[in-house]
């Protein structure tokens, strides 16, 4: 089941260090204990069968894609999705359940990486789309659509940066590099995921809008707080977010990548002036990108040699 | 998506496939995070550990090479890892001219960066062994034990066992859509989104699609008394050779620790 792109958020095992491995595991045991208290209906009324099968939709419509250019492909990882057809709590059960049997069923995405990976992909997924959404939600169509479109752009955004933030405080990739890159080909992998997200609601609002209706008053004001400061945790740690070239280096300062952070020019660059820019920091930082830009094309299309095989029969 | 795509070998017998499952997840996790504290540059550790888990594919009845072969699945995310070889300060190997700039590849980066890369490879390895040698249900049964709160577990059982219907579900959609659109030269039509509204509409009618089986399987399920649990044939007991099984994996863990430790790396 080849989801090549989605692989740069699957960390296996081996890249986070123990104690950010663990600190994830905590976070996210601690989170879907109080999401599975919340989705108490799904225990009491018995509708663990609809939650159950709904997982299944979401890991079967992440198979679905949409080709844009170049061998690449529009795809949905479906945290906001989720949030907005079952309700905030019961999404991240679903999304738990789908990156975990990705993890031990499929190897995709490590085992001492699940709480991580959790954390990325279901859990800050679906608080942000559905954070974003939520206020919105008993507004006209065109503005709910809307609403789903930001959510769904900004879970991905924002679940690309965690990914790249936990990787390089265990110390495996240069935070420099990495979390430009990151953000910025998630920035275009989020526009696909905002495209289908609505697609699929618009599909749904014409058929049954009832189900939708359903979950839109779920737990509210509170996700949206909650969705929001998430979000722009998120966005204060993007470098992209600051208009200020030395906004990396602060960040990176502020959160004690500093050593990190500082060596990444003068290894990677002998000689890193980018001609006609002068302001060193910027420089780098376009560097950065640059490079990673070509590391990650090489990395996209190494995956789609090693793309697994279909499965037998 | 055939069914044996997920289970080709989980019924098989065996002692790896006898011991019990619980004691098989914990040692699972031992095993992660054993090999995620396993430090830089311990070449013999890593040889020791990988020996350990043929021995474990072969108690499993397995090919002794079957997780090594299948653990390359985690090799593309690698590709990210290999800045730390350029970054990482120590004594330069060679100077690599991209372009503008000049990579430097040092000798602690590129230590760092197999480090990173093996510990990975024996990692996915622990997973593909418990997969080959547990049976869904007694993995369910086994993490209900462990304290995994019981609605997640039901929800992850009933996906499993729906998986392959919805895969299918999602793959004759897909299938529908190709055999009624025209490609042009380049195997595509239309604007990228008109061809995004298509997939999202597929991914709707996939939802409306499960929401209403999901519906059929709840009533049929209450109908006939389930309560969302999943039960399974093979009681987990403890037997003696579970503690050997715990004593062996121990025993073997911490002599590949010792060795990471005691032996000096250079």
């Amino acid at each position: 089941m080849p989801r090549p792109e989605t692989m740069l958020l699957h960390i296996p095992d081996g890249f986070l260090s123990v104690g950010v491995a663990l600190a994830c595991w905590v976070l996210m045991v601690l989170v879907q204990g109080l999401a599975s208290r919340r989705a108490l209906d799904v225990q009491l009324g018995g509708r663990a069968p609809l939650l159950g099968i709904m997982a299944a939709f979401i890991f079967a419509a992440q198979m679905i894609n949409f080709p844009v250019a170049g061998g690449t492909s529009g795809h949905l990882l479906g945290g906001t999705l989720a949030a907005i057809v079952l309700g905030p709590w019961p999404a991240m059960l679903a999304m738990a359940a789908v990156i975990g049997t990705q993890a031990v069923l499929f190897q995709d995405g490590g085992i001492l990486a699940l709480g991580a990976n959790i954390l990325n992909m279901g859990v800050a997924t679906v608080a942000i789309g559905f954070g974003v959404y939520r206020p919105f939600a008993g507004a006209s169509r065109p503005i709910r659509l809307g609403a789903a479109a930001v959510g769904a752009w900004l879970s991905v955004v924002a679940s690309a940066a965690l990914t790249a933030i936990q990787l390089a405080v265990s110390g495996t990739v240069a935070f420099a590099l990495v979390m430009p890159a990151m953000v910025g080909v998630h920035t275009l992998i989020g526009v696909g995921e905002a495209l289908i997200t609505v697609a699929a609601l618009s599909f749904i609002l014409s058929t049954r809008p009832d189900l939708i209706d359903a979950t839109a008053g779920a737990g509210g004001r509170m996700w949206s707080a909650v969705g929001l400061g998430v979000a722009l945790i998120a966005a204060a740690l993007s470098p992209f977010a600051s208009a200020d070239p030395d906004g990396l280096e602060r960040v990176a300062e502020d959160l004690g990548f500093e050593g990190l952070a500082t060596s990444a020019p003068f290894a990677v660059l002998g000689d890193y002036l980018i001609p006609g820019i002068e302001d060193p920091a910027l420089a780098t930082i376009l560097a950065g990108v640059l490079g990673m830009t070509v590391v990650l094309g090489l990395a996209i299309g190494a995956s789609r040699l090693w793309r697994r095989e279909p499965a037998p029969g | 998506m055939h069914v044996h795509a997920l289970d080709r070998f989980e019924a098989r017998d065996s002692a790896l496939h006898r011991s019990d499952p619980r004691l098989k997840i914990v040692l699972t996790l031992a095993v992660a995070l054993s090999n995620a504290a396993l430090p830089d540059g311990s070449w013999l550790a890593m040889g020791c550990m990988q020996a350990l888990l043929v021995l474990a594919a072969l108690a499993g009845g397995l090919r002794p090479w079957y997780a090594v072969v299948r653990s390359a699945v985690a090799l593309p995310f690698m590709l990210a890892a290999t800045t730390v070889a350029f970054v990482t300060p120590g004594v330069p190997v060679a100077q690599i001219a991209l372009g503008p700039w000049v990579l430097t590849p040092t000798v602690e980066g590129l230590e760092r960066l197999a480090s990173i890369v093996l510990r990975a490879l024996l990692s996915v390895q622990v997973a593909i062994l418990l997969t080959a040698t547990t049976r869904v249900p007694d993995l369910l049964h086994a993490l209900g034990h462990l304290g995994v709160p019981s609605a997640l577990v039901s929800v992850v059982g009933l996906m499993v066992r729906y998986l392959t219907v919805l895969v299918d579900e999602a793959q004759r959609l897909m299938r529908g859509t190709q055999s009624r659109s025209a490609a042009g030269p380049d195997g595509t039509g239309g604007s990228v989104f008109w061809r995004a509204r298509v997939a999202g509409s597929m991914v709707g009618q996939l939802f409306l699609r499960s929401y209403e089986r999901s519906e059929r399987v709840h009533q049929a399920m209450l109908a006939r008394g389930m309560d969302g649990r999943h039960l399974t044939l093979y009681g987990h007991v403890v037997r003696r050779r579970d503690h050997a099984l715990a004593i062996i994996a121990i025993v073997g863990l911490i002599a590949v620790h010792i060795i990471a430790r005691a032996i000096p790396i250079r």
